[in-house]
């Protein structure tokens, strides 16, 4: 059956997700949050991250394009994308940026270098899954079935 | 928590709650959490909004009456001003001084937790476990 089939898909997708790091349990509690009165709740969150993240990024890029960084203001930018990140549950993007905010501590423009794009490639890395388990979910729910609640 | 009642019986106005966060996630998974819970919520995205929303103009002065707010939860790290500077100013406001305001903070800026003075056995039992690690 079409509706099973998606399921178990779901449910080994989201899995690896968990268990590869790329979600933590504030994902899970995100999830618990969606209901009836609530039906896309999950969807606005991303939706939230990924226009925050997106902003974030660019003025990152910017900030350290400039001479000489401001590692102050590079600094502010990382702090809200590990804050962001660490509330919906995208634990790799949270890690990364703790390391991002010790390359700044130091001043070190390299590290920070380094770290922008670790961070730039977890984001990205991230927003994909995202996209795709959401997507599951919309062809599940359109095919009559209910998403199954994970345990992470 | 069911509405509040009057005294002929009829219910009053939900708890308002303000909020004030700078970053939007945490703006929607508050006001998700605080609507559970059936308070009305407003969300505003800095200290500045939130005290005009509270009738607090630039002057900080109550140049108007702002909507009636039971509650104020809001972030500490904030750009601009924090939610520490935000306590400071409700608190030193004659029309706003009544209403509780709660902080909350991630570990970003890397307390271990909040406590409230004068502290109690109840409190010091709670720093063992930060010592620890674990959680009791």
């Amino acid at each position: 059956m079409e509706v099973r089939r998606l399921q178990r898909q779901y449910v080994e997708f989201a899995s690896s997700l968990f268990r590869e790091g790329f979600l933590d349990e504030q994902f899970s509690q995100v999830q618990q949050l969606q209901d009836e009165t609530n039906p896309d709740f999950v969807y606005e969150v991303v939706t939230l991250f990924i226009q925050d993240s997106e902003r974030l990024l660019s003025e990152l890029a910017r900030s350290i394009d400039e001479q000489p960084v401001d590692f102050v203001k590079v600094d502010a930018h990382v702090h809200q994308l590990k804050g962001s990140s660490a509330s919906i549950g995208a634990r790799r993007v949270k890690n990364a940026c703790l390391a991002f905010r010790s390359s700044c501590d130091g001043n070190n423009f390299e590290g920070c270098l380094r770290c922008f794009q670790q961070v730039r490639n977890e984001y990205s890395l991230v927003k994909s899954k995202l996209e795709s388990l959401l997507g599951l979910e919309q062809q599940i729910m359109r095919a009559g079935g209910s998403v199954p609640t994970l345990k992470c | 928590m069911s509405a509040i009642r009057g005294c002929k019986g009829e219910a009053a106005a939900e708890l308002h709650v303000l909020a004030v966060d700078d970053s939007s996630v945490d703006r929607r998974l508050i006001e998700r959490l605080l609507r559970a819970s059936s308070y009305r919520v407003t969300t505003v995205d800095s200290g500045k909004r939130a005290l005009e929303l509270l009738g607090l103009g630039k002057e900080n002065n109550t140049s108007s009456k702002g909507p009636k707010v039971n509650m104020i939860i809001t972030d500490y790290c904030m750009p601009g001003m924090t939610g520490y500077d935000l306590l400071k100013v409700v608190k030193e406001s004659s029309a706003l001084r009544e209403i509780p305001v709660v902080i909350v903070s991630s570990e970003n800026e890397g307390a271990e937790d909040f406590l409230l003075k004068p502290l109690r056995p109840a409190d010091v039992s709670r720093l063992r476990s930060r010592i620890d690690g674990s959680t009791s």
